[in-house]
């Protein structure tokens, strides 16, 4: 009897045998019949991922990146039918690999890819009007918290990812050494990553985690450019809700 | 309540293609040899974006054929509950024509491998699928379809031949067939019968719909043909000439064509479709 356990023992390790009890129409050992399996499984993960990561692949090249992926893909298939999540764990996968470690900034690149793909698929969301936050009464304006569009995504970096990111998918400046916060943003149906000043990366973060307009540009600092925050988050229909 | 205002009680027998985004504009700007589309389940259980909006500007206009890749009908273990309650959510709000899935599994061990894998046919196996269709059709609250595979190899334990294995299947369960005779072609190459005994043997009056794609070519150990379902080309000529012979004993059907990989542009697409059509018009001549 061929169980699944069997089946399925071989698909992710090549050094497996071939389950018995599969056969051609002569009734003789499958071989590379069951190979076909085995392919087509490894294949169609690879395929997602590469989909998935084009950053990790642009930045190591698609060669490099197949090794990765089939070593990730081996020891981390998917929990779940739905792919447009698969591939959450590559960068910490990649994070760990002695081989890519001269890259350091690689994984957090590759967060990108993984909540470009995040934004996409989220919940569609409509951002406030400008005029919301223009409002005499600047004690309650300090006191209110903002809900954000479930397709918002802060990324945090000590690299310049943000100006990799564009660079390796889209060409124009070549990234300097600084460290780089990165908000995906998507008013409509395309998510775009947007490069945050001096500061805002504070700003984002305490307000993502509930604290007051006030509380949170106390943490931007000097150089903190507060209209340009906020013209961004409006524009890009960010800024879901107010709550006084 | 679904939400698609204009609901299709069932697919026309008439061409559809599988759906690609890519192709948005142009089948909207003129959908002619198109008359439904068929979407893969899986990729529309995101929480919105642009897939969901492009379908629902699809289902109003198009009859859609819902056709799952994921959910492990064949497998051992019990059916995925969430996945399932994803399906049932998107069949209640998109109301769609027609839902179809696999004699396939694709989960063990809680890992999905993003393939359909085989399962050997014997009553312990018919059970096993025919109460998973149970489960699915009493979730969902409507009549799935069961597509046929495309077989690389045969397992040993095999007690029921593919087309008896399905006419029990439908007996005890009540569903309909999706007859995929792409996939008649190439398991008939590959474990060495005649495709149009399978379609002699196959219970064409449970048959609610007819997949058409294109394949690859490879051998196996012996030098022996080996196709690959790749939906990664045009439909070859001995597959249309099957179509020709299992429309001629069905009568007209809805035609799908799939082509999933090296997605081309829409008018090669769409000749494949009036190609499809072509087959059609002859059955009612």
């Amino acid at each position: 009897m061929t169980d699944q356990t069997a089946f399925h023992s071989g698909l992710l390790n090549p050094a497996a045998p071939v389950p018995d009890g599969l056969t051609d129409a002569q009734a003789r050992p499958a071989g590379w019949r069951y190979g076909v399996y085995r392919n087509n499984v490894t294949v169609s993960l690879r395929e997602a991922l590469a989909e998935g990561f084009p950053s990790l692949v642009g930045l190591i090249g698609r060669e490099n990146f197949d090794h990765v992926a089939r070593a990730y893909l081996r020891q981390s298939p998917p929990t779940s039918p739905l792919m447009m999540h698969y591939g959450a764990g590559l960068p910490e996968f990649v994070a760990s690999l002695d081989q890519l470690k001269h890259l350091p900034y690689l994984a957090d690149v590759a967060r990108i890819d993984v909540a470009m793909r995040q934004s996409y698929h989220a919940a569609d969301s409509t951002g406030i009007d400008a005029t919301a936050l223009q409002t005499p009464d600047e004690e309650a304006l300090l006191a209110t918290r903002f809900d954000f569009a479930p397709s918002m995504i802060l990324l945090r970096s000590q690299w310049p990812i943000g100006t990799i990111w564009r660079y390796t998918l889209r060409g124009g400046d070549k990234p300097s050494g600084q460290a780089e916060d990165v908000l995906i943003l998507r008013a409509e149906y395309d998510p775009k990553p947007f490069v945050l000043g001096p500061g805002a990366g504070d700003v984002m973060q305490a307000l993502q985690n509930g604290a007051s307009f006030g509380t949170a540009i106390d943490q931007g600092g000097e150089a903190f450019d507060l209209a340009a925050l906020l013209n961004l988050l409006l524009s890009q229909q960010a800024i879901t809700g107010l709550n006084h | 309540m679904p939400d698609a205002t204009h609901a299709f009680p069932h697919l026309p027998n008439l061409p559809g293609v599988g759906y690609k985004p890519q192709h948005f504009s142009e089948i909207l700007a003129d959908p002619s040899p198109v008359g439904w589309l068929e979407i893969h389940a899986e990729n529309y259980m995101g929480d919105g974006g642009r897939p969901i909006a492009q379908l629902r500007v699809l289902a109003e206009r198009f009859p859609i054929s819902v056709h799952g890749v994921g959910l492990s009908i064949g497998g051992e273990g019990r059916l995925d509950s969430d996945h399932l309650a994803r399906l049932k959510h998107l069949c209640d709000w998109l109301n769609p024509a027609s839902f179809s899935e696999h004699l396939a599994w694709s989960t063990h061990d809680s890992h999905f491998f993003n393939d359909l894998l085989p399962l050997p046919y014997t009553d312990a196996t018919l059970t096993r699928v025919a109460d998973h269709i149970d489960e699915v059709q009493t979730v969902l609250g409507r009549r799935m379809l069961l597509e046929n595979p495309s077989s690389y190899l045969a397992f040993a334990e095999s007690t029921w031949s593919e087309t008896d294995f399905l006419a029990e299947i439908v007996r005890r369960t009540g569903c309909g067939l999706l007859l995929d005779v792409n996939n008649v072609f190439v398991s008939a190459t590959n474990l060495d019968y005649a495709p149009q005994g399978y379609i002699d043997a196959y219970p064409l009056d449970a048959v609610g719909e007819v997949h058409l794609g294109g394949h690859d070519e490879d051998e196996d150990d012996h030098g022996a043909p080996l196709l690959i379902d790749s939906h990664g080309r045009e439909v070859v000529d001995p597959v249309w000439a099957l179509l020709d012979y299992t429309l001629a004993k069905s009568g007209p059907k809805p035609l799908l064509v799939e082509w999933d990989t090296d997605v081309p542009d829409w008018p090669v697409l769409a000749d494949e479709a009036r190609r499809a059509a072509s087959a059609l018009t002859r059955v009612l001549a």
